[in-house]
């Protein structure tokens, strides 16, 4: 994505600090799974894939792979203390009947109102929904991170998409290289700026009006 | 072995199912779970025109991918094909039909399939043309949701840990997925099994799939491809 190693570390550190102690988490590909790596110890999470793992470690050392224990994005994953297994009908059912508090997803475009275009490139042929729209759409909470803006500087934070959407009114928070973004009824408000970013530019890059919170906060 | 109910068969006897036109369930998730010997012994047969149902299309040489990327098959029903860039080629070349469905929705037609019913009510995707379009809509109690059929095929192919002469199964970590639910919705289930064991000797408590829907057991040769992440 071009982004610095830095910057995918404090986006997945600031997501981090949304997961709190017993949730059932559903991490996509990319920056999210980076996430893990910054919970404090204290923090007991069960880490879910749709292939049917409830409660997935690290990856294994090197030498330690087990073929047929892996997740959904087909590579060697453990588990931990308290997991389990089911099939893939079941792990999906834990998604539609609201057992996953949260899932932590990267996006193409986002818009005002929380509308998720994450599943088609522009100009590809479209490899298929998999998983993501059952996530999108009944995960208690959705947090999307990605770069503010795409490759061409054009914001990925719009009035509405231009891409398919993968579910509308989905999105509950938005963390970029630049900012952090609340939405709920009044729409999108901004709650934090990463150092050393402004209102004003975050205004320039984001495609659409949004609410400052009073309470802004601002991330070392 | 005692073969007490004629259930345990070589993998060549099992071709004998095989044939042109046919639609094939398959286990497996990227792979991890779909069986190799059978596929193997389905690529040597070299039937074709097929329907294949499953998860995804693998990878290129990996799982039911081996079969997609020769061209065997004519249609796909999947969840996506993006680890397979083959299977996207020839969906683009107009070669090979593709139906998707969110991936949850696609293991409970799978389910439906497998336990006789003729489809369920779901609301996902019911804002997107590609889910919802063409689908009977049916109102409960003031909310909407689509119609999702069941699917079932000629022959359903599953990958498990263990079986006994029954086809009493137990599935391995990841690799159980769409197994269990592939096993049922097959009008004929053949299972590839890791380990073949006596009758009695796996604790009933335990069994993933009662050997009811089993058909037939063929004895895995493991898998001889290698993974994305060796």
């Amino acid at each position: 994505m071009g982004m610095g190693v830095d910057i995918r570390s404090r986006i997945a550190k600031r997501a981090a600090e949304e997961i709190k102690n017993g949730m059932v988490v559903n991490l996509g590909i990319g920056i999210p799974s980076l996430v893990p790596n910054y919970l404090p110890k204290d923090v007991h999470v069960m880490f879910h894939a749709e292939n049917g793992i409830t409660g997935m470690g690290p990856s294994p050392l090197s030498g330690k792979e087990d073929e047929n224990l892996c997740n959904a994005g087909g590579f060697p994953v453990t588990v931990v203390r308290g997991a389990s297994y089911c099939d893939s009908a079941i792990a999906f059912g834990m998604i539609r009947r609201g057992r996953v508090d949260m899932t932590i997803l990267g996006s193409l475009e986002v818009s005002e109102t929380g509308d998720l275009a994450n599943w088609i490139v522009p100009g590809k042929k479209v490899p298929g929904m998999g998983g993501a729209m059952e996530l999108a759409q009944k995960a208690k909470k959705v947090i999307v991170v990605m770069n503010h803006t795409d490759k061409r500087g054009n914001p990925k934070i719009v009035k509405s998409c231009s891409l398919p959407l993968t579910s509308a009114g989905c999105v509950d928070m938005i963390i970029t290289d630049m900012a952090v973004f609340q939405i709920g009824e009044n729409g999108l408000i901004l709650t934090e700026l990463l150092d050393p970013f402004t209102v004003t530019e975050i205004r320039e890059n984001t495609g659409c009006d949004f609410l400052v919170s009073e309470r802004l906060r601002v991330i070392e | 072995m005692e073969n007490t109910f004629n259930k345990l068969i070589s993998v060549e006897k099992a071709m004998d199912y095989f044939y042109d036109g046919m639609s094939i369930l398959f286990g497996g998730f990227g792979g991890i779970g779909s069986p190799p010997t059978i596929i193997d012994g389905i690529l040597e047969k070299e039937i074709s025109n097929l329907t294949l149902i499953g998860n995804d299309t693998g990878f290129p040489h990996i799982g039911i991918g081996k079969i997609v990327s020769r061209g065997r098959a004519k249609k796909v029903i999947a969840s996506h094909i993006g680890s397979n860039p083959v299977a996207g080629q020839l969906m683009n070349e107009g070669k090979l039909q593709v139906e998707f469905s969110p991936q949850g929705i696609l293991a409970e037609r799978i389910r439906a399939g497998g336990v006789g019913l003729a489809g369920f009510l779901s609301d996902i995707g019911m804002d997107n043309e590609m889910v919802s379009g063409g689908k009977m809509r049916v109102n409960i109690d003031g909310k909407e949701y689509l119609l999702e059929t069941a699917l079932t095929a000629d022959v359903s192919i599953v990958y498990a840990r263990k079986s006994d002469p029954y086809g009493n199964l137990i599935f391995d970590k990841s690799a159980r997925n769409t197994n269990p639910l592939v096993a049922m919705a097959g009008d004929l289930t053949i299972v590839e099994a890791e380990e073949i064991v006596p009758l009695g000797s796996l604790n009933p408590e335990e069994i993933m799939t009662p050997g009811v829907f089993v058909d037939y057991i063929v004895p895995s040769k493991g898998v001889n491809w290698k993974w994305a992440w060796e």
